[in-house]
């Protein structure tokens, strides 16, 4: 019988980046606001401390900052006709657990997505008629336009400090950034990182090649900056360990390094830590959320009263909620009917390795520390003859070089004995990697559901992941490495090795955390969980807040555009569900 | 705002009953009695009683945190109007023979760990403020625990010969030949403040050595600076308005506080306003060098420091310490603090930078700077000989000026730090 | 704003079960290295198992002209310490059945934690040698090692119990962590293997060299521990 608490205006469930932003804009307006975080507190110090932080083999190779399958994982299969099985150790994707999410251990590439990403079927139709779209790819319109979100992205982009360079400055194009970007009203608040050697090289080769490359926005700090809430961070000094690593001298913008500082101080905002939340409860009329329940480590039951639930879990934890608490219909993929689970996807990524004569120091590096090209991205080219829809951009990233997981050799390097050393002896200094990174579309047969036979430890049913990538995915990805191929020939290297992305999706190798999809924002709650604002179509007092909102997936990271649908939604709650509580858009 | 000048005029009131301002700042009447608990409040915020009437996970003003002193533990005691175990029962008339005497009802003498004889120096009218503001606090219930002083320290009448050779009572007196500011300053950090029961040496008997007032002393367990002009591990190079930003904010571009002294900034001086402030900078500003202070801020190293050990000490300084220090000990002015030029680096006792590489600190969170950036702690990554070689050569390098550290100071503050933890 | 100290916030704080507070400033090292409690000299395997490990880590980073290799860096001292602690364990591992197998996108589908893997294929492994009237593994010469070896790799050799690509990849990984990872695990002994490549180690301040293009990073190499690559968390 679980122990009922006190009751809160708003209960958070998770505790990374969109809880930290719905956390302090909710709190600023005046409620009083309780996180629930099913993993540790963390903070700069000690947990992500220079003297021990630069550590590969604990946090890169054994997981450290991540959530633990024997915790929480999902079943995985590619297509309904296999049976799922679990995905017993982290692989293509590390989800975080722990105050401050993923945005303690991601690398900081920071993006907008492009004004048509928002408009995906309606742009596509108009521009390459209605057939151009495949009968079973279900990409959807968002609901919401990149210029309704642009003062949310500014906003997201000015409490990180995002170091870039702008491209569209009100509509006017700048040299020097990215040509096609959605029009931005001001500058990035600070200035891009300084160039490694291989965005050097990559720049100049690019520009041969008749491209506009451009630095790719950082949230790993250029210069020290004081943000938006007057919390200081550091300045990037390059140190290689960005991604799966906490930063330890505050350059990195994540949850602790931008929010953490004045929302944990506020006598209206409370955090528990070690407290999972296995379901959200709803009144007899299931029309309205009363609070939550949780457990605490010693697996005794909570119910925590709330008068507006806020799912900030990472993407498919929320949809996992969704589902378990039985709030909006299932999506069926047989016949297409139903809403929660669907319509996930992911992205395809693929690289060039590029074996250079110049040593270029891959330890120095910044998570974000990378040089792009955008002419392949979202619809900035035309689609007519490749009779793909999507695209991504091409980036040298020089993230840094650990050795046991950031080593690239060449393509018929052996891999063990004498040739295995001298190839990394010969290669290690001198090797720099173009990477793909390409939009996945919806599609009716990917999907999330409930595991019919495996079970977590409270003895819920698994979340099961169906997915695959398509035809659609592999040719535009085929596309854009060749585009690849074709700038590190440029380089004029020693030798290159192209690695398309070939066969089934796997969950082996990692690939992303660009899980997305499962609790679609949309205008029609028959095909969307959530309406334009992220608030259920079901239960107007729950809000579902991350990339499970993203109708498909684009070409660049999702960050950016979960910060900035956060501080949406935290804008819709505060101007308008405040006022009066009940569903924002008429169904 | 009305509270503003209700804070002014506190203190210039009692400033001005001297008749030494020219031009007193208009005075609100004492007897509005919402006007003497607001004065109350900001003078406790001067006086930061909450620091030590607070213990760690207990009650605002409820005592009970303990006090380390070289002569043993004492415990702070409840100062909330409950009539039993706090001070409800106490006259007005008792609560300034406290402040002003250092005796308690019942002619119970106080242990200076209580600073009276620094707070002698407060009018009866800031007195009687702070008790109104006292008043207004909620009654705690929580009896005060005994003190853990050794024999004759036990003994409270022991005070009695401590405070006739030590205590010089009295209230504050102006200088008539500095200005009205400077007076200001002089009656908060020699009064409220009571920055010399850290910033002052004291003697055998723990009492502040009048000669060498503010030249640097210890508060717990760490080593406070001294304030006076010494260019090297004294104020000499910090501005009046360097001063202002560190105790207003916490940091400036030369310093952090940290330790003891980021509590202080939290709880006290960050509340107060900008004109105390530039007070209390004006009076600092002017306190002479001590006698073994260099004048010159480019006075090359004096001291015979081995090379070998300057390279090894630099070599630990690249590998462990240039992610934030940067490599020219510059750190970035405002979020780490620079080693070069730093005060508290060349301070005559190494102890406190010691300390703080071997735990690790936070800097102050004040309402201006929020973030409480934070050093690690380097106790498990680095040994005694590491870190006496890397603080030597933080003492000998871009015009820094210090004497070499050897590796049992090191142990010992280690030792120091280890016991106050697991007290 | 009213005056309220952080302390009055440790006191709300644990009022209701919350791991919110204070966090000592110090190290807490990751479980990593701990030790299962085994008789014998080694943490995790056995003698033999030892000496079969240190002969097969010889050969897929042998010693040549280019320095040290996996068995001179101290690999098979690191492996034994990881699968004697929570690695070893499958610790972070879904270890629920039911037990299938699985499609090669699905990924590791065995019952078997690392630990009971290498255990179970060594001695799969000697078993083998001696059914095919080899002396085991260890004492054969190098070039028959690499001959099984790359059979464990291709699959052609097979085990009675344990899949020996798994168990090869497996044992490669490993190697490859133990002779690139920080020495205080015990591997990458004096920086082998970090020394090989041109790595200098966790150094944290770049801002002066990373736009030195095309030089040679001169500092010396480091680990966590310091200069000294000979230092591990147990010495």
């Amino acid at each position: 019988m679980a122990t009922k608490l006190p009751p809160v205006d708003v209960v958070l469930v998770g505790f990374g980046w969109t809880a930290s932003i719905l956390g302090q804009e909710l709190t600023d307006a005046g409620l009083q606001v309780l996180a629930l975080e099913r993993g540790s507190f963390r903070d700069t110090v000690p947990d992500f401390a220079t003297t021990q932080i630069q550590d590969e083999l604990r946090y890169a190779v054994r997981n450290e900052l991540f959530e633990e399958p024997e915790r929480e994982t999902l079943t995985f299969r590619n297509s309904a006709d296999q049976t799922a099985l679990p995905m017993r150790h982290l692989g293509s994707f590390k989800p975080a657990a722990g105050a401050g999410g993923a945005g303690v251990h991601w690398n900081g590439q920071n993006w907008r997505f492009l004004p048509t990403d928002f408009m995906m079927r309606s742009h596509t139709e108009q521009r390459y008629g209605k057939r151009f779209i495949p009968e079973d790819m279900t990409i959807q319109d968002w609901g919401v336009t990149y210029d309704e979100l642009e003062p949310f992205y500014d906003r997201f982009e000015y409490l990180c400090g995002i170091s870039g360079q702008a491209g569209n400055l009100n509509g006017a194009i700048h040299d020097g950034g990215n040509p096609f970007e959605g029009p931005r009203k001001r500058a990035f608040p600070l200035p891009p990182l300084a160039r490694s050697y291989g965005t050097v090289l990559f720049d100049k080769a690019a520009k041969e090649a008749g491209y506009k490359p451009f630095p790719c926005p950082a949230a790993n700090t250029s210069k020290p900056y004081k943000n938006i809430y007057g919390v200081q961070m550091g300045e990037c000094t390059y140190c290689g360990f960005c991604e799966w690593f906490g930063c330890g001298n505050y350059s990195k913008s994540s949850p602790q390094t931008t929010v953490f500082p004045v929302l944990l101080e506020k006598d209206n905002f409370e955090l528990r830590t070690h407290m999972s939340v296995t379901k959200v409860l709803l009144d007899s009329s299931g029309k309205r959320a009363t609070g939550v329940i949780y457990v605490d480590p010693q697996g005794r039951e909570f119910e925590q009263p709330a008068d507006l639930v806020i799912l900030t879990a990472f993407a498919q934890h929320n949809v996992h909620l969704l589902l378990l608490s039985g709030i909006g219909k299932p999506y069926d993929p047989t016949s297409g009917q139903g809403v929660v689970g669907r319509n996930y996807a992911y992205q395809i990524t693929s690289s060039v390795d590029v074996f250079l004569n110049e040593i270029v120091n891959p330890f120095m590096g910044a998570g974000a520390l990378g040089q792009a090209i955008d002419e392949f991205n979202g619809d900035n080219f035309d689609h007519g003859p490749q009779k793909f829809v999507g695209g991504g951009y091409i980036a040298l990233w020089t993230t840094g070089g650990r050795p046991i997981l950031q080593h690239h050799l060449p393509k018929d390097a052996p891999k063990w004995g004498s040739g295995w050393k001298k190839a990394m002896a010969d290669n290690y200094l001198r090797t720099v990697s173009i990477a793909t990174h390409g939009s996945v579309m919806s599609y009716r047969d990917a999907y999330l559901d409930l595991d019919p036979t495996y079970r977590d430890e409270y003895g819920n049913p698994l979340l099961r992941l169906t997915f695959d990538f398509h035809d659609n995915e592999h040719r535009m990805s085929d596309f854009l490495t060749d585009k690849a191929a074709g700038i590190a020939k440029a380089m004029k290297a020693r030798d290159i090795h192209v690695k398309q992305r070939k066969g089934h999706y796997t969950i082996v190798p990692y690939q992303t955390t660009h899980n997305t999809g499962g609790a679609i924002m949309g205008t029609d709650p028959r095909t969307s969980v959530v309406n334009r604002y992220l608030q259920s179509w079901d239960v107007p007092n729950l809000f579902v807040v991350g990339s499970c909102a993203f109708p498909q997936n684009a070409g660049y990271n999702p960050t950016g555009t979960v910060g900035a649908l956060a501080y949406w939604a935290a804008n819709a709650i505060r101007t308008q569900y405040l006022k009066k509580q009940g569903p924002l858009v008429s169904a | 705002m009305n509270a503003r000048r209700l804070r002014v005029s506190a203190i210039a009131a009692a400033v001005a009953a001297t008749g030494l301002l020219a031009a007193a700042p208009a005075l609100v009447a004492r007897e509005s009695s919402h006007g003497s608990i607001e004065r109350g409040r900001y003078l406790v915020y001067a006086g930061d009683c909450a620091a030590c009437h607070t213990d760690e996970r207990g009650q605002l003003f409820a005592g009970g945190r303990p006090i380390p002193t070289p002569f043993g533990t004492i415990y702070s005691t409840n100062i909330t109007p409950d009539p039993e175990t706090g001070i409800g029962n106490w006259t007005s008339d008792d609560f300034y023979r406290a402040m002003h005497e250092g005796v308690a009802p019942g002619d119970r003498r106080l242990y200076p760990a209580f600073p009276y004889p620094w707070y002698t120096k407060l009018t009866r009218a800031d007195v009687d403020d702070i008790r109104a503001y006292l008043s207004t606090l909620p009654a705690v219930k929580q009896a005060n625990k005994p003190s853990e002083l050794p024999w004759p320290f036990s003994m409270r009448e022991v005070m009695a010969g401590w405070n006739a050779l030590y205590f010089k009572q009295g209230t504050f007196k102006p200088n008539p030949q500095k200005s009205a500011e400077w007076n200001l300053g002089a009656y908060l950090v020699e009064g409220a403040g009571h920055c010399g029961s850290c910033h002052s040496p004291k003697n055998f008997a723990g009492a502040p050595k009048r000669d060498k007032a503010f030249q640097g002393g210890y508060g717990e367990h760490w080593y406070a600076t001294s304030l006076g002009g010494d260019l090297h591990d004294g104020l000499g190079q910090w501005s009046v308005d360097d001063i202002v930003r560190y105790l207003k904010t916490g940091a400036n571009a030369r310093a952090a506080a940290f330790g003891p002294m980021a509590e202080v900034v939290h709880d006290s001086t960050q509340h107060l306003d900008a004109d105390d402030l530039h007070a209390i900078a004006v009076y600092l500003k002017d306190l002479p060098p001590h006698e073994t202070g260099t004048r010159s801020a480019s006075a090359n190293n004096g001291n015979n420091v081995d090379h070998d050990r300057l390279a090894r000490g630099r070599g630990v300084y690249v590998d462990d310490c240039a992610g934030c220090h940067m490599d020219n000990g510059e750190g970035i002015p405002g979020v780490f603090p620079p080693l070069k030029g730093n005060s508290v680096v060349q301070a005559q006792d190494p102890e406190t930078v010691v300390h703080i590489v071997l735990s690790g600190e936070k800097t102050a969170v004040t309402r201006e700077n929020p973030t409480g950036l934070a050093m690690p702690a380097f106790d498990w990554k680095l040994d005694d000989q590491a870190i006496a070689d890397l603080v030597t050569y933080l003492r000998n390098d871009w015009g820094n000026h210090g004497a070499p550290v050897d590796r049992d100071k090191v142990a010992s503050t280690r030792s120091t730090i280890v016991a106050a933890r697991t007290r | 704003m009213s005056f309220v100290p952080s302390r009055r916030r440790l006191l709300k704080a644990a009022l209701v079960p919350s791991a919110a507070t204070v966090v000592p400033l110090r190290f807490v090292p990751s479980a990593a290295a701990e030790s299962v409690a085994a008789p014998g000299q080694f943490p995790f395997f056995t003698a033999v198992e030892f000496t079969f490990v240190e002969a097969a880590v010889a050969r897929l980073i042998p010693n040549d002209e280019l320095g040290p290799g996996a068995k001179e860096a101290g690999v098979a001292t690191f492996i034994d310490r990881q699968l004697a602690g929570p690695y070893g364990r499958a610790a972070t591992w879904y270890m629920r059945g039911p037990w299938r197998d699985g499609t090669k996108e699905q990924g590791y589908q065995l019952r078997l934690t690392p630990a009971q893997l290498y255990r179970t294929a060594i001695a799969d492994v000697d078993a083998w040698c001696s059914n095919q009237k080899q002396r085991p593994f260890a004492e054969q010469d190098a070039a028959a090692q690499d001959t099984l070896l790359h059979g464990l790799e291709s699959g052609d050799v097979k085990l009675a119990r344990a899949p020996a690509k798994d168990f090869f990849q497996m044992l490669l990984q490993n190697t490859v962590e133990g002779f690139l990872a920080d020495p205080l695990y015990g591997g990458n002994r004096g920086f082998a293997g970090w020394k090989l490549i041109g790595f200098p180690g966790p150094r944290y301040n770049y801002v002066a060299e990373i736009q030195q293009y095309g030089k040679r990073y001169k500092m010396p190499t480091v680990g966590l521990l310091g200069r000294d690559g000979s230092r591990t968390r147990e010495s």
